[in-house]
C-alpha cells in the first residue's frame, strides 16, 4: 500500500513536471493524451493485455504519448521536453535491438506545400540525430516527411497547428 | 491530335467558299498581334475596361450542308452551336469581355459569313461581331472558320480557319476565342493550353490526391493516377508530353515522370534521399528538383533526358522550388537560408544568388512569368496571399486576399494566374485564377476539390 503510493506519487510528479514543461515550452496542451485505464501503472516494463512485447502496438502503448515531439512554428530544435520523449523512445528500442524504426516529420497547414515537406524532413531528421546521439544505431533509423499532407489535429487554430508541428517515431513490425 | 492552321486563310477559303471569298480578297489580311511593351502594367492590363464593355456577339457558326460528324458535339450545326458557345465562355469567364453568346441570337446564314448583316447586328447594339463556319473535312475531320468584324466600321479585323480531328473541335473553338482576344488587347493568346492539377477528395485526414489534366476551360478532364498513391506538385512539360510529379509510390516522397503518350512513369532519379518540387526548364531539356540531405534541402539541376546532376545551392537551409526566367538564363527560387522562406534569385548555374523579397512577413513558391517582366509568389504575412513583383523584387502587388492562396502558376502569355485556395478548418482546396489586376478573380470548376495547378504553354 506504502510503496504503491509512493509509485502513484512519484507518476503524479513526473506527469505534472512534463505538463509544465509542456506549457512553458511550446508543446500543445491536449497531450500527452490520457493513458487511459487499460494501462499498467506498477511497471513501465510491463506489457499490455494482448499486446506483443516488442511490437508497434507495445512500443505506441508504452511511449504513452511520447512517441511524438513536438515543434514551434517553422522550427526543428530539440527541447528538453522532447529529450526527455526521444529518450523513453531510445529505452525502448535499445530493450528491442532487432526493431527498425521511421521517423515522420510534420507540418502544420499554414505553410505552403513544398517548404513543408522540406520542413517535416528536417524535423524527422532532428529527432533521428537525437535518437542516435543517445545510442541508436543510426541504420535502424529511416525518416519520411509528409509535409502538411497528415494532419492528426483537424482544426484550423493555434492548439491543432500545435498537435500538427510533429515528429512520430513508429515501428517496424 | 494534330491541329492543322489553314494558314493566311485566304487561298483555302477562297476554294471552301466559292462565292464569298470572291468579295474577301481585297480586305486585309489578319493582322500580327501588337507586342506590348515590357514594362510594367499601365495600359497593359487584361480587362482594360474600355474594351471589357464591348458588345461583342458570337452568333452560332454556320454550315453548308448539315452532315453528322465524329465530335462529341453531333453534326455540324450542332457542332456550330457548341463551338460559338466555348468561344463565349472562354471570353466571359476570364472576365476579359462580356459577350453575347449563341444561345441568345440569331444564326446567320452560310453565305452571310464572310458579308456580315452589319446593320442588324448594330441594330443589336453589338459592336464586334463573331461569325464562321464548320464543314465536314475528309478523314473525319472538320474544318472551323473563324471571323472577327468591327461592327460600326463594317469591316474584318481577323480571321483564321483550322482543320481538326473530331476530337478536337474544342481546340478550334480556342484558337478562335484566341484569336478575338489577341486581335482586341493586344496580348498574346492563352486559351489553347492545359492545365495539370492535384484532384483532391476525403476528409481532411486521409485526403485523397490524384493526378489529373484539363484544358484551360476545364473541359477534357482526366484522372492519371488511382489515388492508392498521394502525388502532389505536377509540372506539364512545355511540349506536353509528359508530367513531372511527387508520389509516394514506394513510401517516400520521389519524383516521377508520367509519359502521356505511353500513360506509364517512372522515377526520374534513384536516390535513397528525399526528392520533391520538381521543375522544368523552358526548353524542356533541364528538370529542377530539391533533394534533402541529413534533413538538408538543396536545388539540383539535371537534364531531362537523364544525366549528371549539378548542385545548385549549398546552404545550410531549405533551398526549394525554382523556376526559370524564360531565357533559361536565371533560376528565381525560395530559401530560408536567412531566417525566415524568402525569394531568392540566381544564374542558371547557380552562381550570384541573391535575395530580392524584403517584404515583410514570409514569400514563397516563386513562378516566372512567361513574358519574363513579373514574379508570381505567395506572401504569407498573416493571411496567404498571391502576389506579383519585378524580376527585382520591387514593385509588390497583392492580386489575392484570403486565408490561404497559395502556388501561382501563369497563363502561357502571363496575364492571368491561377493557384489554389484553401479553406479555413475544412481544409478544402479549389483552382482559382486571377488576372494581373486582381479584379477578376473566379474558381474554376473542377469534378472534385483541386490544388497544386500548372498552367502548361500555347498549343502549337
Amino acid at each position: 500500500m506504502n510503496k504503491t503510493r509512493t509509485i502513484r506519487t512519484a507518476i503524479l510528479l513526473l506527469a505534472s513536471s512534463a505538463a509544465l514543461s509542456a506549457c512553458a515550452s511550446k508543446a500543445p496542451k491536449q497531450l500527452p493524451p490520457d493513458p487511459g485505464a487499460n494501462i499498467s501503472t506498477n511497471t513501465t516494463q510491463g506489457s499490455v493485455q494482448g499486446i506483443v512485447p516488442g511490437s508497434q502496438a507495445d512500443f505506441a502503448a508504452q511511449m504513452m504519448g511520447q512517441d511524438a515531439i513536438y515543434f514551434d512554428t517553422d522550427r526543428y530544435n530539440i527541447d528538453s521536453a522532447d529529450m526527455a520523449a526521444l529518450q523513453t523512445q531510445a529505452q525502448w528500442l535499445a530493450r528491442y535491438p532487432g526493431k527498425r524504426a521511421t521517423v515522420e516529420g510534420h507540418a502544420d497547414e499554414r505553410g505552403t506545400r513544398e517548404y513543408n515537406l522540406a520542413l517535416g524532413e528536417r524535423r524527422a531528421n532532428a529527432a533521428k540525430n537525437y535518437l542516435v546521439s543517445v545510442g541508436v544505431d543510426a541504420a535502424r533509423l529511416m525518416t519520411v516527411s509528409y509535409g502538411k499532407e497528415r494532419p492528426v489535429a483537424l482544426g484550423s487554430d493555434e492548439s491543432s497547428w500545435a498537435r500538427n508541428r510533429r515528429a512520430v517515431t513508429v515501428t517496424i513490425d | 491530335m494534330t491541329l492543322r492552321l489553314i494558314s493566311a486563310l485566304a487561298p483555302v477559303l477562297a476554294i471552301l467558299l466559292a462565292a464569298p471569298a470572291a468579295a474577301q480578297q481585297s480586305l486585309p489580311t489578319p493582322q500580327p498581334t501588337e507586342q506590348v511593351p515590357e514594362e510594367g502594367l499601365s495600359g497593359a492590363v487584361s480587362d482594360d475596361s474600355d474594351w471589357q464593355d464591348l458588345g461583342i456577339a458570337i452568333p452560332a457558326f454556320a454550315t453548308d450542308a448539315d452532315v453528322p460528324t465524329q465530335t462529341s458535339a453531333g453534326s455540324t450545326s450542332a457542332l456550330g452551336m457548341s463551338v460559338a458557345r466555348v468561344i463565349t465562355d472562354d471570353l466571359k469567364n476570364n472576365g476579359l469581355f462580356k459577350p453575347v453568346g449563341p444561345d441568345a441570337l440569331p444564326r446567320p446564314a452560310f453565305a452571310q459569313v464572310q458579308a456580315p448583316a452589319y446593320d442588324t447586328w448594330a441594330g443589336r447594339s453589338a459592336e464586334m461581331l463573331v461569325q464562321g463556319f464548320v464543314r465536314a473535312a475528309p478523314g473525319g475531320q472538320v474544318t472551323v472558320g473563324c471571323y472577327l468584324y468591327d461592327v460600326a466600321l463594317k469591316q474584318q479585323l481577323a480571321k483564321a480557319g483550322w482543320t481538326v480531328g473530331p476530337g478536337d473541335w474544342r481546340r478550334a473553338a480556342h484558337k478562335c476565342a484566341d484569336l478575338i482576344y489577341s486581335r482586341l488587347s493586344g496580348e498574346n493568346p492563352f486559351f489553347d493550353s492545359r492545365i495539370a492539377y492535384i484532384a483532391e477528395t476525403g476528409p481532411k485526414d486521409r485526403r485523397m490526391k490524384r493526378l489529373a489534366i484539363m484544358d484551360s476551360d476545364g473541359a477534357n478532364h482526366r484522372y492519371l493516377t488511382t489515388g492508392q498513391t498521394t502525388v502532389l506538385t505536377p509540372r506539364y512539360s512545355p511540349d506536353y508530353r509528359s508530367i513531372l510529379y511527387l508520389s509516394y509510390f514506394n513510401g517516400s516522397p520521389r519524383i516521377y515522370i508520367y509519359d502521356l503518350e505511353t500513360s506509364t512513369q517512372r522515377l526520374l532519379l534513384q536516390s535513397t534521399n528525399p526528392v520533391f518540387a520538381p521543375r522544368w526548364s523552358p526548353d524542356g531539356k533541364w528538370v529542377l528538383y530539391s533533394m534533402a540531405t541529413a534533413g538538408n534541402t538543396d536545388i539540383y539541376k539535371m537534364p531531362s533526358g537523364g544525366g549528371n546532376a549539378v548542385r545548385l545551392t549549398d546552404s545550410p537551409g531549405i533551398d526549394i522550388g525554382g523556376s526559370f526566367s524564360p531565357d533559361g538564363t536565371r533560376i528565381v527560387f525560395e530559401s530560408d537560408r536567412g531566417g525566415s522562406q524568402q525569394v531568392y534569385v540566381m544564374n542558371a548555374d547557380g552562381s550570384n544568388q541573391r535575395r530580392i523579397t524584403f517584404f515583410g512577413g514570409r514569400s514563397a513558391t516563386p513562378e516566372w512569368s512567361p513574358r519574363g517582366d513579373q514574379i508570381a509568389f505567395t506572401h504569407i504575412a498573416g493571411n496567404f496571399r498571391i502576389a506579383v513583383m519585378t524580376p527585382g523584387g520591387g514593385e509588390m502587388r497583392y492580386l489575392t486576399d484570403s486565408w490561404q492562396d497559395e502556388a501561382p502558376t501563369w497563363a502561357p502569355n502571363g496575364r492571368i494566374i491561377q493557384f489554389f485556395r484553401t479553406t479555413r478548418g475544412s481544409g478544402k482546396a479549389g483552382i482559382w485564377q486571377v488576372d494581373l489586376t486582381g479584379r477578376n478573380e473566379r474558381k474554376l470548376s473542377t469534378p472534385v476539390d483541386g490544388s497544386d495547378p500548372s498552367w502548361g504553354p500555347l498549343r502549337p
